[in-house]
């Protein structure tokens, strides 16, 4: 915008010939990214497309055998989904296609412990909770790892990568096993705990059954901490690697320049490390909401959704509509709910970031 | 055991802390001292953390053969056994086979190997490839469309994709390949990967093209070269380090992706380790300690890329980064 105002005053020729260039540069940049744009559009553009039509339908397992290029599988055809009801007062019965999503946004679905405004706030209290930690541990850990004369430093660096390196189902799986409530090693190590150091943490909480908690959080069940456990484990190496990178390329002239002003070291970390942390933690905290929100594996293989449906999200429940459940008109209509709670996420914190300008913008 | 190896470490800690505000006369160094001591408190404690289940996992593959599930905490496994390995890597698998009566027609760790490094490699390689040239595009030139342009390959991350299997299965189905669909191959497999993998690709290796001068550019510009040219050999050889954070996740996402791949494969022939992995989570009974050893064995190669391009990987990611 800013570049335009400047230019204004400009002679008709100029204009004429940055609008030329401009044109030749939209031609040549979009023969670059043709290739992956083509693929994105084949391979995920169509099939979504497929997707939003069919989150129109009461599509079901038979619908699967209709093929719109072919004219003999008319016959299988699903039909627009209707409410036959009211929203806010109105009559909705005549409206086609809204069927799947009025009954997700009202809660109507025939499946156990489905509460929508629960599920949805689950799972930005989930997302949320996630990123704070991931990002508050990772810079945390990594500020440690990039103090100067740090014993061991290439040892510690070395070591905590595992977690990120481990395949994602393979660590939820065996974090499963130790949550178990007689079995498991992390009820068994809170018991050391207490012997050695003479303390009296609970050693036999039911990680991943028990339903009621006592005090503020009483609405999370346990499962929720165990499954934030795993997710923490295995998530904070990728933002302490970000913020590592940003950290070395802040130059240390100056810090030596604050030094030289005086300024103590708590102001130094708030006046130079986390500004200059910010443009490098900004995408990486809003690539790890997307991730987060769309986690599939960790509450899948930890909690399964349990107790009673607490801890299920979106993904999840999307995923139990369409593979156990086979409905899947109604999973359709569920990833689009998902996605545009997303897009309203990216869309605000794109406002705030401006992730996208480019190079010299 | 543990209990007494916390006991004594609790007491070290006091003694240093001891002996650093005592004994050490000079402030200079006794604030030195203690920032170290307090820095490597923490170090090893989240070391501690970090390195608990490998362990555990570690003594669980080491375990004979009959063993049912995890009953005490054990560190250090008390009678070492190589029975899950053997059983992994040497033994036929009879739960893949295209003829269960005959074993010589089952899978062979060897095969399900080869199988997942076709599909990672091959998911990584064409990422990169046609993930760079979008990213260069993005980052190097100024044209209509590209913040819309560049939010698309981000929306496109933020779709779930369950039910997108359904349709995506129909698609790949049409597409003949000698006398069989696309979707039945690993190739077909490595192209839908390759597309979850894009929007990583293209936003991270911009982010890493923005920190190149453009002067350097310019220059060769100037000596005649054309914007291809100097992409090719000025600005890829800059950035070997993005190009192997992006080829790690796209080999990542090939080597443990296991749900598209159950639906779209038929033959045992193409199976995936990360499928032999899921299938022994789906047992009635899990066999854990080969299920201990398969996870070690897998996370292996991933974890020794990781180490391998550490210094890569922290100048690499820069997911989206903007110069300030």
């Amino acid at each position: 915008m800013t570049t335009q105002s400047a230019y204004s005053s400009d002679s008709p020729e100029v204009k004429k010939s940055r609008r030329r260039r401009l044109l030749r540069d939209t031609r040549r940049a979009w023969l670059y990214i043709a290739p992956a744009g083509i693929l994105m559009l084949i391979i995920t553009f169509v099939p979504q497309v497929f997707q939003w039509w069919m989150s129109l339908t009461d599509f079901e397992i038979t619908n699967l055998r209709y093929n719109p290029l072919i004219s003999s599988s008319a016959e299988f055809r699903p039909e627009y989904s209707y409410y036959e009801g009211t929203v806010f007062g109105y009559d909705v019965s005549h409206i086609p296609g809204i069927g799947n999503f009025v009954r997700i946004l009202k809660s109507e679905l025939p499946i156990q412990d489905y509460y929508f405004p629960r599920l949805l706030f689950f799972n930005i209290f989930w997302t949320v909770s996630n990123v704070v930690l991931h990002a508050g541990i990772g810079i945390l850990i990594a500020l440690a790892l990039n103090y100067k004369n740090l014993l061991g430093q290439k040892v510690y660096r070395a070591l905590f990568i595992i977690p990120w390196a481990i395949p994602g189902m393979v660590s939820a799986t065996v974090w499963t096993n130790m949550f178990h409530d007689r079995f498991g090693a992390v009820n068994q190590v809170i018991d050391i705990f207490n012997q050695a150091l003479f303390l009296n943490i609970p050693d036999t909480t039911r990680w991943l059954a028990q339903v009621d908690n006592e005090g503020l959080l009483a609405w999370l069940p346990m499962s929720y901490f165990a499954a934030l456990m795993t997710n923490v484990w295995l998530g904070w190496p990728f933002m302490a690697v970000v913020a590592t990178g940003a950290l070395q390329s802040i130059p240390g002239e100056m810090y030596e320049a604050a030094d030289i002003d005086g300024a103590t070291s708590w102001q130094k970390f708030w006046r130079i490390t986390l500004p200059l942390l910010r443009p490098a933690m900004v995408p990486a905290i809003m690539l790890g909401t997307i991730w987060t929100f769309n986690q599939f594996n960790i509450i899948y293989f930890v909690t399964n959704g349990g107790p009673k449906g607490r801890t299920e999200i979106l993904v999840t429940q999307a995923y139990k509509l369409i593979f156990t459940q086979r409905l899947y008109g109604i999973g359709a209509a569920f990833s689009i709910v998902v996605f545009f709670i997303l897009l309203f996420f990216t869309l605000t914190q794109n406002r705030i970031t401006r992730a996208t300008e480019s190079y010299d913008a | 055991m543990l209990r007494t190896a916390l006991l004594i470490i609790v007491a070290i800690i006091a003694v240093l802390t001891v002996y650093g505000l005592v004994f050490i006369k000079n402030q200079k160094k006794k604030r030195a001292f203690l920032t170290q001591l307090g820095v490597q408190i923490f170090l090893l404690f989240i070391t501690a953390i970090v390195m608990f289940p490998v362990f555990w996992i570690v003594t669980m593959s080491l375990e004979p053969a009959g063993f049912s599930k995890p009953l005490d905490l054990k560190l250090i496994p008390t009678n070492v056994s190589f029975d899950a390995y053997r059983k992994i890597l040497v033994e036929p698998w009879i739960r893949f086979c295209s003829n269960p009566a005959k074993p010589e027609t089952c899978m062979t760790f060897g095969r399900l190997l080869l199988n997942s490094l076709l599909v990672s490699l091959g998911t990584s390689i064409f990422a990169v490839i046609i993930g760079s040239s979008a990213a260069y595009a993005f980052s190097r030139f100024k044209f209509i469309g590209r913040q819309t342009g560049m939010l698309g390959f981000i929306i496109l991350l933020m779709l779930p994709a369950v039910a997108t299997v359904g349709p995506l299965f129909v698609l790949f189905n049409s597409v003949p390949i000698g006398d069989e669909t696309l979707r039945k191959t690993l190739l077909g497999l490595a192209i839908a990967y390759a597309s979850s993998v894009l929007p990583f690709a293209v936003w991270n290796l911009k982010g890493y093209f923005d920190t190149i001068p453009k002067e350097l550019e310019e220059a060769a510009l100037i000596d005649g070269a054309s914007p291809a040219q100097s992409f090719i050999r000025i600005i890829l050889p800059l950035s070997l380090p993005a190009m192997a954070v992006t080829v790690l996740f796209g080999f990542m996402t090939g080597w443990t992706e296991f749900a598209l791949a159950w639906l779209f494969l038929e033959s045992p022939q193409r199976y995936t380790l990360a499928m032999a992995l899921t299938s022994m989570i789906g047992e009635r009974t899990i066999p854990w300690n080969e299920f201990a050893a398969m996870s070690i064995v897998m996370s292996m190669p991933v974890v020794f890329f990781f180490f391998l391009m550490q210094r890569w990987i922290i100048s690499g990611l820069t997911i989206g980064g903007v110069k300030g």
